[in-house]
């Protein structure tokens, strides 16, 4: 197979695309897919800083690696769950990365806000483990951003998360959660910095490729958790169906943002609040992570 | 040829030259979510891989996020 470019042999064939590129001009589409992203919907102008949720994953650290090809001024946030092995050889990586880039990164760890790492939060709360993680996430991520003076937030989301995010919402018709989702969540709240996903354009296999071929040192081993997550389904359904049709993921998720999504989004009318216990925004008088400690401080006692 | 596969770490050993379409089909491994690396290089679906070649079948496909 030849690169669509430059007739060189190719690295990587993307069907969707009816394209075929050498690993130069793999790595010159994929900037501009992500330059492509950011301009459409305005994420940030440059010169904003912008801090990168990294998890030590490909799809983290090609974002963080691109955006600092790009030229801003960024720093990572690690989040350490503390699921033991994989939270060492996670954090380890991001760490080398940023030092080996003489970029800041900044560390934050989930027991010291939620009262116990995410293994033991799952096991007194009883919530699937993905949904504990996620609600700590979004809410630290957000904190930490506010802490340290960022107002815009990166994260690696790719294609195909968020075309697997979709469906999900769809399969339960969450209508909420489908008027939330989008490459660019906007402030809302003095408290509530803006969110993006500048890789939305990008499939997973791409941002892998990316990383192998930038010679980006990333996890490669899955999350423990993660193992049988009702997302992981979704995901194989929807590669079935790219398997037998080319494009159908970028044409489900891109039809949502353009064709439906404003439908969705109209529909939503909520009050946002501060919460009475920590002043993070929330819909309600107590917010959903406060309620969440609250339940493993009271079952499991103090951590370390 | 020896293929390298995770989830578990494992390693195959196949017999014969083919192309990666064919070595993922009878592997029963959906072309998008790996990425097939030969060395430092990554390798196409029409490539044809030999008896001599060590290639990883490296997942790409990441889960659990909510």
């Amino acid at each position: 197979m030849k690169c669509r470019k430059c007739g060189d042999t190719a690295a990587l064939e993307l069907r969707r695309h009816n394209a075929a590129f050498c690993s130069p001009h793999f790595l010159e589409f994929f900037q501009k897919q992500v330059r492509e992203a950011i301009r459409h919907h305005r994420m940030f102008p440059p010169g904003t800083p912008i801090l990168v949720a990294v998890s030590g994953g490909k799809d983290s650290l090609a974002l963080w690696d691109v955006l600092l090809g790009e030229g801003y001024e960024t720093a990572g946030l690690y989040l350490d769950l503390g699921i033991s092995e994989y939270s060492v050889e996670s954090k380890a990586k991001c760490e080398a990365f940023a030092a080996a880039r003489g970029q800041k990164l900044i560390v934050e760890r989930v027991v010291d806000a939620v009262g116990a790492p995410i293994p033991e939060v799952q096991k007194v709360t009883r919530r699937p483990t993905c949904s504990a993680c996620g609600l700590s996430k979004r809410y630290l991520i957000n904190r930490a951003a506010l802490d340290h003076g960022y107002r815009v937030v990166a994260t690696g989301h790719n294609l195909d998360d968020e075309a697997a995010t979709l469906f999900g919402s769809v399969l339960h018709w969450q209508t909420e959660a489908l008027a939330r989702q989008s490459p660019m969540l906007e402030s809302t709240h003095p408290k509530l910095v803006r969110r993006v996903k500048p890789l939305y354009r990008l499939s997973e296999r791409e941002t892998a490729a990316y990383a192998f071929l930038r010679g980006i040192d990333y996890i490669v081993e899955e999350c423990p958790f993660s193992r049988g997550a009702t997302s992981l389904a979704h995901k194989e359904v929807l590669n079935r169906l790219e398997a037998v049709s080319p494009g159908a993921k970028h044409n489900f998720l891109f039809g949502f943002l353009d064709k439906a999504r404003p439908a969705f989004e109209r529909a939503q009318d909520v009050t946002l609040m501060e919460c009475v216990r920590c002043g993070q925004v929330t819909t309600g008088e107590l917010c959903a992570f406060c309620k969440l400690s609250d339940q493993v401080r009271r079952r499991s006692g103090p951590h370390a | 040829m020896k293929v390298t596969l995770r989830y578990p770490k494992r390693q195959v050993e196949i017999a014969g030259k083919r192309r990666v379409k064919d070595l993922l089909r009878e592997l029963d491994v959906l072309p998008e979510t790996v990425l097939v690396i030969r060395g430092s290089e990554l390798l196409t679906a029409d490539t044809v891989v030999g008896e001599d070649d060590e290639i990883e079948l490296r997942p790409v496909i990441s889960g659990g996020r909510a």
